[in-house]
Order: C-alpha cells, then structure tokens, then sequence
C-alpha cells in the first residue's frame, strides 16, 4: 500500500509541472499586459520600464517560468502582481471559502445524486425515473450562471429568505456555523451541487438498473433475500464507479466555479481565479492554479486509496 | 401620587429614554457596493483609476491641493488641503511655495510637517529612497509630471519646483496624497504591513481590511476640517464587480449604495423606491481620428460629417438614459468649453453634404479602419454603441471596419499613437478610448498640444495647430485662474471647431441608493466625498 500511494504522489510531480507550464503559456499568449493592472493606461514608457524590471517581466517568458518554478519548490509562490500581497496567503484563503463552499455543494450533491439515482434505476422506465432523468439533464445542461441568477430573484429578492451575495454577514467570510453565515451557504452551494448532481444521478440510475439485471440479483432474490438486504449487496458493487465519479466531481468544484462565485461574490478561488486572469496576475494565477491542481490530485490520490479497500479486486 | 400611576408613569419614561440613549449611541453604517474586483490600494496612492480616489484615497488620506467634491449643482474647484495657500515664486516661476497646515495630525497620532511632504514625495518620485513603493509610484507619477525637485523651507512650508512653468500645477496636486511615515516606520518600513493599518490625515482612519472582500473606514473624529467631519460613523466598501450582483444585493438590502448599475436592471431599481443619481461627469466616449498623411480623417469635412452623422439621443437611449450628448471633449457647463463655432448635432443632410464635398457618398463610401475595445472600466456599453455609430456613418458614406481588441491591448495601441506600427501597420485610423477629463491636462493638454505625440504623450492623432500650441504655451504661464480658463476655453474651441475627435456621449458616473440614504453628493468629478453621506 505504501508504494502504491509513493506512486501515485511520484505521478502527481508532472502533471502539477504540465498543468503549471500550460497555464503560464496560455496567460502569456492571450492578449493584454499584466502592467495594466498596476499602471495607469498613460503611464510614461520609464515607468513601464522600471515596472517590468521590477517584477521581473522584462526577462523572457522561460526564465520567468523556471524563476517562479525554483521558488515555488522552496513554497514560495511569490507576491501578486496586483494587490502586492503574498500569493500564499491569498490563496489559501481563497481555498478555505471554496472547500467550504465545495464541501457543501459536493455533499449535496452526492446525497441527492444517490438517492435519485438509486430510486430511478430501481423503477428504471417509471415515472421516478423519469422524473430523475429530466431532473439530471437539467442539471447538467442549464448554466451555472443563469440558474444563479434565477434563485437568486426567487429567494433572495422575492422572497427575502437568503442573502443575494457574500459569504456572510456585512461581507464577512470570517466563517462560523451560524445562522447568518449559513443562509450566506445556501443558494451558492445549490447552484454549485447541480451538476454533480445530475451527474451521480445519471451513473448511480445506470448502474443499479444494470445490477438488477446480473444474475447474482437473481439468485439472492432466488434465496429469498430481502429487498434491503439486495440493495446492500447493490450498493457495495456500485460504491467504487461511484465514488471515482463523486471524487472527481468534488475535484471540479474545488476549482471553484468562476461563474457562481463571481454571481455570488463568493471570496474563493474561482473568484480569485477570475480576478487574476482579468488582471493578467501571473504569480496569483499560477500560485491558484497549482494548489488547485495539488487539491485535485490528492483527491484522486484518496479515491484510489479508498477504493481498493471497497473492491479488493481492484488491488489485485 | 398614588402608586401605581407613578410605577406606571416609569414603566413608560424608561423604555422611551433606553431608545433614546440608545439611538444616539448606535452605530450608523453605511455599505457601499463598488464595481471594482479588489479594494483599491489603502497605502496613500490608489490603484484602480480616478473613480478609486473615493474609495482609499481621499477618506484616508488629505491631498497638499484638494478638490471640491461635495457639492454637485457645478464643476468643483481646487481649494485648501493640507497647503493652506500656494504660491508661485515670482522670480523663479518653476518654484511654487506651499504653506502647510498647522495642528494637524494623522490618524496614529503623529504631526503633519513639512518633513512629512519630502518624505512622501520621495515615495513616489526618489527610487534611491527606503520608503519608495514601485506600486504607488506607478500609480501617481504619471499625474504629477511637473515636478523635477523639492524641499523643506520650514517645519510649515515646502518648495516644489517644476521642469518648466507650470501654471496649471495645482491642478496635478489632488493626485498626490500623503501618508505617514511614522507608522511606516512603525509597522517595519513594509508597504504591504501599512495597507492594512494604514495613516493618514483624512476624514476617515481603516478599521479594517480584508483583502478582495471589504474594508471598513470608520469617522475620524479628530478630523482638522470640522467643516467636512464624516456624517456616518462606518463606510463598508464591498468589492462586487458584477453588476448585477451588485444591483441584487442592493434589491436585497445588503448594500445601502451601488456604483455603476446595469442599465437593464434600473427600471426595477426605481420600481422598488431606489434613487438613481447622476451627474456631469468629467468623461468622453469619443472617436479619436488620426491626422497623419494617408488617413481619411485629415480631411476637415469628413470629421466634421462623421460628428453630424451621429443621433447622440440614441446612443442615451441605448444606455437607458445613463450617458449625456457630448458637445465637444467637455460638457457645456464647463468653465473651459468656449464658445465654438462648429455646432455638434445630428444633422444627417449637413453630414452628406461635407461627404459630398469631401467626394464620397454611399455609393463611393469612405473606408475606415477603428480599434476599439470589447469592454472594459470607461468603455460603457462598447459593442452596441459602435455597432449603432457604424451604422449611422454608412449612412453617409462612411463605411467602417472594426478591430475589436482586450482593453489592456488597446491600451498599447493607445500609447503607441497613429503612427505606430500596431496602428499605422494595420491601416487603423482612428481609435475608440473613454478619456477622462478631469482637469485641464488630462481634458486637452494632452490631447492638444503637438509636442504630446508617442512616446512622448497620447495625442494619439499627431494632431498640430500652432495657434494652440501658443495658447498652451500662454496657459503654462498664466497664474491668473480668470485668464487661464479663458484661454483653455480657446484651446476647446478650437479643438471643436477642427473636428479633432469625433464626441459622442459622456458618462454620467450612476450610482444607486437606497431610500435610508441622506446627503449623498455626486460631484461632478470622479473624486467623490463619501463624508456627506448620512445614514
């Protein structure tokens, strides 16, 4: 098992360098200048000048990359081009709002997606399954951003009972478990659990339908099993696919959705993310984007760890 | 008295003098939805453009020259900051004297003088010097051009002297804000530590600040102008960049005020009681033609249809009434717009004559190449509106091609003036930029004056009239404000008369309030003065 999680960790090296390296060239090929942001439109070519040289964007593009690179390793990620703030500290606060946010979402998302799912592969070709299906699709197809807006009319200015922004009172995101702060939750986490939500449901229904097909159903129902007593023996066949699909949905909302945390002015990474791109913050960028990354492998790291322990045969 | 009358005249007086007690201790806090991503920069100089300078920059700290701003019935003036009076020198007119203001303290206790000054221009100005901040210098050298040197006279007067004579330097001076450098020194000479506990001399001290979430500004009770004493005890800046996010959290009384609605939302806005308030405001959304050899726009006539050819009134109507007509590079109730001769109108027959004239009709149209933006702070609503002027120009013959860039991308085009290779090699003839006009530099100095062409300035065009060559020149040394603003009236108009720009409309900086608030003043600047607010 130990050398099983070294290799994976060992996998994670290159694709955390692959996905930073990809970024830096794509933020360096789209247009704009990251001076923008610190620099009045009309500023004087000394000042541009001086500006470069001092945040090191005079040198070229590689020597840029291998500089942020050999001070990445040591854990420093470097300071924001534009609020001059360390890019650690900017991020990792942005992280605790978003795994909040993402932690919320992903539970619910999981929680509804099983249940949906389980109930319409079970009377798969009925009207819950029909009625599951279309909730799926919907969840999968409406934009983040539209259904956002949409609770945000209804419950926040129609009806008064969620706050329309913010992660909680008077713009705080000082988080506690309270009241205020979780309405400030709610209507984030719902836009946000949507798509895993169709998803999961969608695998979930496919595979209990398929499980009710299997001989071994058959012949439990032929021993006189009970109904509960089936569905476990289901669940635990299911659990793993499941899992690697609930992991890697989780593992996308970790990216903080740009949209909904910009629609709700939510503090996490997608607004960060977002902010960054806007200003052409290549230290703020690169600093999100890798830990980000490192979020997402170690959450595939623990759904392959998880599910050998579920399915032996899969350590074998 | 009998008993139970005296008890029960108690139990009415204590609860109503409770209230009362507790009415005139309660807090009053007003928060402000701002359009920005991130709160400016709370060091001293403001990142984020002039509309930041509300924001961190004049509430915390004091200018040497301020700007009227909390009146908007007419166009502010400079007036007393942290200089009680200046004075040119009338030997050496490159040397101005300001006398500094006495009593007065920043908000961690020590005393403004005349060290205070030096030290803060040498942030900004001396990259030789410990306190120099690359960041606030970027952001405040531009607007203060003039200054070459300076120096304590006394602990209460400090020198400044300027490359050439300037008569118009006071007017760079509300740029230039001024921090502390005890606290500086306090928080172990690092800027980073000074945003968050930031000093200045202003209306109003940082109680906090959260970095892209809020920062909250609480009354400076010990403020040296009584005149000008906050009205609210707490002002929380809430950054919401999305507009309509912005106009849902104040629908859903989160926010008490918001700046720059979307226009599609405030038919609502209103519906629902809130105030929508605007005002004059020292921009333009203009064309701003090339005049170099080769370029269709050198031809007088053809600027001149290009300006008749627009119906301004649509172009409101397509911002929901959140734009004025413009009439020139400034607004008629100007002190500088003059008197000009070219009348700007939507006259589609006068338009088609000077084509004609020009030897150009719909059938043998004109062809023009324009960068613009896709979006962007100052663009307002770009696609629509220069898709509704592409229109109205083929409808005399004016047949324009787009290219349609990054803001930040046509910043460089900008900068790089008409005959720039990224302009003058694609065959880009004009470009669409939101100016501001804020003072007579950055209204017509810059663009006027046929010295400022790249890399020297952004008279983007080249353009050159050596008449007004000589009027600026006339303006730099006249230090009577009276005869200054005559002449750059006659800048103006000529500006006008020659077509320079093609003007189209100028913003009217929105904001939205909600019933609870009193006493806010829009200026007709882009400083604004948040102490008027009451809540």
């Amino acid at each position: 098992m130990f050398s099983y999680i070294l290799k994976r960790l060992l996998y994670a090296i290159p694709i955390a360098l692959s996905v930073t390296l990809l970024s830096f060239m794509l933020v360096y090929l789209a247009p704009g200048d990251p001076l923008n942001a610190i620099a009045p439109a009309d500023a004087p070519a000394d000042v541009i000048a001086a500006l470069k040289s001092a945040y090191g964007l005079d040198k070229p593009v590689p020597v840029q990359y291998g500089m942020w690179l050999s001070r990445a390793v040591q854990g420093d990620l470097g300071t924001s081009i534009a609020s001059g703030r360390q890019v650690v500290t900017e991020v990792m606060s942005a992280v605790s709002n978003t795994l909040l946010l993402a932690g919320v979402a992903g539970f619910i998302g999981v929680l509804f997606g099983c249940v949906l799912g389980a109930l319409a592969g079970y009377w798969h070709g009925g009207w819950i399954d029909r009625i599951a299906t279309f909730l799926s699709v919907i969840g999968v197809s409406v934009p983040h951003y539209w259904l956002g807006l949409v609770l945000t009319i209804i419950f926040s200015i129609w009806l008064g009972w969620f706050p329309a922004m913010g992660a909680g009172p008077g713009g705080s995101s000082e988080w506690l478990w309270d009241y205020d702060h979780i309405r400030h939750l709610v209507l984030p986490a719902i836009t946000l659990a949507v798509i895993p939500m169709g998803i999961i449901t969608r695998t979930v229904r496919a595979l209990v339908a398929d499980m009710l097909e299997q001989e071994f159903v058959i012949a439990l129902r032929a021993r006189g099993l009970s109904n509960r007593a089936i569905f476990r023996h289901i669940a635990k066949n299911t659990a793993p696919t499941v899992l690697a699909v609930a992991g890697l949905q989780i593992g996308y909302l970790m990216g903080g959705s740009i949209l909904v945390e910009t629609v709700f002015a939510w503090p996490g990474t997608g607004f960060l993310l977002n902010t960054a791109i806007f200003q052409r913050d290549m230290p703020l960028l690169q600093g999100t984007i890798l830990v980000l990354c490192m979020f997402f492998v170690g959450l595939n790291l623990i759904v392959d760890i998880l599910q050998p322990l579920l399915d032996p045969r899969m350590g074998r | 008295m009998a008993l139970d009358k005296w008890v029960a005249r108690w139990l009415m007086v204590v609860p109503v003098a409770l209230a009362l007690h507790s009415g005139v201790h309660a807090e009053t806090v007003a928060r402000y939805g701002i359009s920005m991503a991130d709160i400016p920069l709370t060091t001293g100089q403001p990142d984020r453009g002039a509309g930041a300078y509300q924001f961190t920059g004049h509430t915390i700290y004091d200018p040497l020259i301020a700007w009227e701003a909390n009146i908007g019935t007419r166009p502010g003036k400079l007036i007393p900051g942290l200089a009680t009076e200046w004075k040119v020198d009338p030997k050496d007119q490159k040397k101005w004297l300001f006398t500094l203001r006495k009593g007065v303290k920043f908000h961690d206790g020590s005393d403004f003088k005349a060290d205070a000054v030096v030290w803060n221009l040498d942030k900004v100005l001396n990259d030789k010097s410990p306190q120099f901040d690359a960041k606030q210098s970027a952001q405040v050298r531009p607007r203060i051009p003039s200054i070459v040197s300076y120096r304590k006279v006394n602990d209460y007067a400090v020198e400044i002297t300027t490359k050439e004579i300037d008569a118009l330097f006071p007017y760079q001076l509300p740029w230039f804000l001024i921090s502390s450098p005890a606290q500086w020194e306090k928080v172990g000479r690092d800027w980073n530590k000074f945003a968050s506990q930031a000093s200045g001399t202003g209306p109003f001290k940082l109680d906090k600040l959260v970095p892209r979430e809020r920062a909250e500004l609480v009354k400076n009770a010990g403020y040296w102008d009584k005149s000008r004493l906050a009205q609210t005890d707490r002002v929380i800046l809430l950054p919401i960049p999305d507009a309509l996010t912005r106009a849902n959290a104040l629908l859903n009384g989160q926010v008490d005020i918001i700046e720059t609605p979307p226009p599609d939302v405030l038919p609502q806005l209103k519906s629902s009681g809130f105030k929508l308030v605007t005002n004059v405001t020292p921009h333009v959304w203009p064309y701003h033609f090339s005049t170099q050899p080769g370029s269709p726009w050198t031809d007088i006539r053809v600027r001149k249809a290009a300006n008749l050819a627009v119906d301004r009134s649509g172009i409101v109507a397509l911002m929901n009434g959140l734009a004025v007509p413009a009439y020139g590079q400034l607004d008629p109730t100007s002190p500088w717009f003059g008197k000009p001769t070219f009348k700007i109108k939507y006259d589609l027959a006068a338009a088609r004559a000077l084509m004609a004239q020009a030897g150009y009709s719909p059938s043998k149209p004109l062809k023009a190449k324009i960068v613009i933006a896709q979006g962007g702070t100052g663009q307002m609503l770009s696609l629509p509106m220069n898709e509704y002027i592409q229109q109205s120009l083929a409808e005399i013959g004016i047949q324009v091609q787009f290219e349609v860039v990054e803001l930040e991308t046509l910043y460089l085009h900008w900068r790089s003036g008409a005959k720039g290779d990224i302009n003058a090699g694609k065959g880009i003839t004009a470009i669409n930029l939101g100016y501001v006009t804020a003072d007579p530099f950055y209204a017509l100095t810059r663009f006027a004056d046929s010295r400022y062409v790249a890399p020297n300035g952004v008279n983007w065009g080249g353009w050159s009239n050596p008449k007004v060559d000589a009027e600026l020149d006339q303006i730099r040394t006249t230090f009577d404000v009276k005869a200054q603003d005559k002449l750059l009236a006659q800048v103006h108009q000529a500006m006008v008369d020659d077509a320079l720009m093609l003007w189209v409309v100028h913003d009217v900086n929105p904001h939205v309030i909600s019933p609870k608030v009193k006493g806010f003043i829009q200026a007709q600047h882009w400083f604004q003065d948040l102490t008027t607010i009451r809540m």
